[in-house]
């Protein structure tokens, strides 16, 4: 892993399948109600210059879980707003006490920047349309859950790819397995040049296509904020890509239905599929502590 | 001058091997220089008058001055990245005793007042300095700059360099009045409807990196349509600058096989560097055009090589470490360059694609004296300016970003091991740099 010597968690790409795996087995061990002081007196700071639900809850309530003390900077009401650089924010953090850092950020490469010139452990919460590791690893997590194993495993990634961190970071992780990946949607979402992403990767148009024999299906948002100049029909998408019952029948009997969240109803899927007895969007939410924790525990050194 | 009784009025470049293509010398020859011209030049020992001074070249190579068609010395305005007196410093040693400089200053150069300014003795320039001027004014690409005044002024050519010219008509425009004034029209093609928020090549890497990328057709299709007005337009002067994608080079030999006037200069690291080598997010790989592919680059290598390629040239950009120390996606665009392109020309073009010395010399010298006109420049014929370049070939040394003479440290070539090294750089017959 890239920074593993200082515990930083910036990617997946450059992870080891057997790091992978040790984390995964870390976080099956971890759980919230069962209270583990592993980083008492430790300060992990939550860096987010972006809006977000899920990551920076559950990475707080990880932190806790494990007895540190959390602080929350965010780019509205702090110094950001007056123009402090990343870097000086990051050098303030630490003389402030941080022994870790969890950022979020709009451009793709934040935590590098930062990890190379601070000697603290950087965790990547997400950064532009880069990579996504915790979501990655929860989503691992979830899918070993459901399915014991990655082996022989057909997924299906639908949506949004281009602008979307959490399925390259899925790609790099499940392909690491030998998992065999579709990325389905239109080339403005899905631009051919995706498949060279990893190995086991191919690019498909039909949704009919990609969920015939798929375990796993992985929704992602059409991301509104992120679409620079490109025009994108949303009723277009809806008729060709969104998730209903019809075709979710074409995936296997036992397939799962998974989405990083937040979901647009209506959009990408429907409430019908959204609620249904194969999705496990909750599960996922739900096992982003542990895996959170697992994290941050490996990243300090202790990992135990 | 005060000082000119220190100065030699003279000196002898004895024992070298003389490279001047335009004149048409690839042999040994000694040069003399007399007041500030080329006197003499004759086989070994055969140079008739005397000098105040002598400088044994053997074992070196004596070339024309280098001059360089691309450089951004920030002044006037943003003398914090780099000044007329640091950029040309670091142009002597790199070899270059003529630049050019680019009008995106703050203000941009848009009135003979400024181009009198930047060629003023007061900015303490080292080397020849020739201003290109903005086409439009503020470089909105909206209306003309007033091309003849400029022109008197000093001007060598015009652009709205660090973005292009957009409009068909302002283009047409442009290279019709230039034609007129027989002035190039230098244009920095990229079709910046299709570019914004991009950082970096688009390609297999940008995609990894999650970088939105600037496509090769950014370029080609500027460069396509700006060919097709050149071919309509008699007598009118294109110049495309650090041109970087195999497209665009086919539009480039389109037009010359047409008989325009279209030239087009490459930069050393255009010709050197991958998309790739930007790797984890490092902000000294990031620049405009940017890296490109592996069959664009090796497109570049076949058209250095066969003569499509004009001149080489630096694009040398400074930038404050503020700038560039900060997110991949809000750096500034631009490397320092002018310091390590005769390496990298030997390097990587003599070195490792075996193109003949002579050719790279050309590329430095008559090549881009040639695409702006610099008379009595960028060759050693007799009567021309004493612009002299010496170098070994064959030295080896490794670049140190720490010990440049630009005031920044923006490149990407820091640590570099480098075969070719400039020995002393010679301006208007005066020693401005002196290899330690």
């Amino acid at each position: 892993m890239n920074n593993s010597a200082r515990g930083s968690l910036l990617g997946i790409e450059h992870m080891e399948g057997k790091e992978i795996l040790a984390l995964l087995q870390l976080a099956r061990r971890m759980s919230p109600l069962k209270a583990r002081p592993l980083l008492r007196n430790k300060r992990v700071a939550l860096l987010f210059y972006e809006a977000s639900t899920r990551t920076r809850s559950s990475f707080e309530i990880a932190a806790k879980s494990l007895g540190a003390i959390t602080t929350l900077l965010q780019s509205s009401g702090s110094s950001i707003e007056k123009g402090e650089s990343l870097l000086d924010t990051g050098y303030t953090l630490r003389a402030l006490g941080a022994d870790a850092i969890v950022i979020r950020h709009p451009c793709a490469g934040a935590p590098h920047l930062m990890a190379k010139h601070l000697d603290i452990p950087i965790i990547n919460a997400g950064d532009g349309m880069h990579e996504h590791p915790s979501q990655a690893l929860l989503d691992a997590f979830t899918i070993l859950k459901s399915k014991k194993t990655f082996k022989g495993l057909q997924v299906s990634i639908i949506g949004d790819i281009y602008h979307s961190r959490v399925a390259r970071s899925a790609c790099h992780l499940l392909t690491k397995f030998g998992v065999k990946i579709t990325l389905c949607g239109p080339p403005e979402l899905v631009p051919e040049v995706a498949a060279t992403l990893a190995p086991g990767l191919r690019v498909s148009r039909h949704p009919e296509e990609a969920l015939r024999g798929a375990d796993v299906i992985m929704l992602l948002r059409v991301q509104k904020e992120r679409l620079a100049g490109q025009k994108i029909r949303l009723q277009d998408y809806i008729a060709h890509y969104q998730m209903t019952a019809a075709r979710l029948k074409l995936a296997k009997r036992d397939a799962i239905v998974m989405h990083p969240g937040p979901i647009i109803r209506g959009l990408e899927l429907t409430p019908e599929v959204a609620d249904g007895p194969q999705s496990v969007i909750v599960d996922e939410v739900h096992n982003g502590v542990p895996t959170r924790m697992a994290i941050l525990a490996w990243a300090l050194g202790k990992a135990k | 001058m005060t000082n000119a009784k220190l100065k030699p009025e003279s000196i002898l470049i004895k024992g070298g091997h003389v490279i001047d293509p335009a004149a048409k010398i690839n042999a040994p020859m000694d040069v003399l220089l007399r007041e500030g011209r080329v006197a003499e030049i004759a086989p070994p020992n055969k140079v008739r008058g005397g000098a105040d001074e002598k400088f044994d070249a053997r074992g070196l190579i004596v070339a024309p001055g280098f001059i360089d068609l691309h450089v951004h010395l920030r002044e006037p305005g943003q003398s914090y990245k780099e000044t007329i007196a640091t950029g040309t410093a670091a142009a002597a040693a790199g070899g270059f005793t003529s630049v050019c400089t680019m009008p995106n200053t703050a203000p941009i150069v848009d009135t003979a007042e400024w181009v009198a300014w930047l060629r003023h003795p007061d900015r303490g320039a080292v080397v020849n300095v020739f201003p290109i001027a903005a086409a439009t004014r503020l470089s909105r690409g909206a209306s003309l700059t007033d091309f003849a005044e400029l022109q008197r002024a000093g001007a060598v050519a015009v652009t709205d360099d660090g973005k292009p010219i957009l409009e068909d008509e302002v283009m047409r425009a442009a290279l019709r009045l230039g034609a007129e004034l027989n002035l190039p029209v230098v244009q920095h093609a990229e079709d910046t409807r299709l570019t914004e928020g991009c950082s970096m090549h688009e390609g297999p890497t940008s995609f990894r990196l999650g970088l939105r990328g600037i496509s090769a057709a950014a370029e080609a299709s500027i460069v396509d349509r700006d060919v097709n007005l050149a071919q309509q337009i008699r007598e009118s002067r294109l110049h495309v600058a650090h041109l970087s994608t195999s497209d665009a080079l086919k539009a480039v030999r389109r037009g010359k096989r047409a008989k325009a006037r279209v030239t087009c200069e490459v930069t050393p690291h255009h010709f050197t560097l991958l998309d790739e080598d930007v790797g984890e997010y490092n902000t000294n790989f990031k620049m405009n055009p940017p890296l490109r592919a592996a069959s664009d680059r090796e497109a570049i290598l076949v058209a250095l090589a066969d003569g499509t390629v004009d001149a080489i040239a630096t694009d040398h950009a400074p930038h404050a470490s503020q700038e560039k120390e900060v997110e991949f996606e809000r750096a500034a665009f631009g490397i320092t360059g002018l310091e390590t392109a005769l390496a990298l020309a030997i390097t990587k073009l003599h070195r490792d694609h075996k193109i003949p010395l002579s050719r790279i010399v050309e590329l430095f010298t008559a090549g881009p004296a040639r695409v702006f006109d610099l008379r009595g420049r960028g060759s050693l014929a007799r009567g021309n300016f004493a612009d002299v370049t010496i170098f070994d070939a064959k030295k080896r040394w490794t670049f140190e970003a720490a010990k440049s003479r630009s005031l920044s440290r923006n490149t990407p070539f820091d640590g570099w091991q480098f075969t070719g090294k400039v020995v002393a750089t010679i301006v208007g017959g005066k020693i401005v740099h002196r290899a330690d």
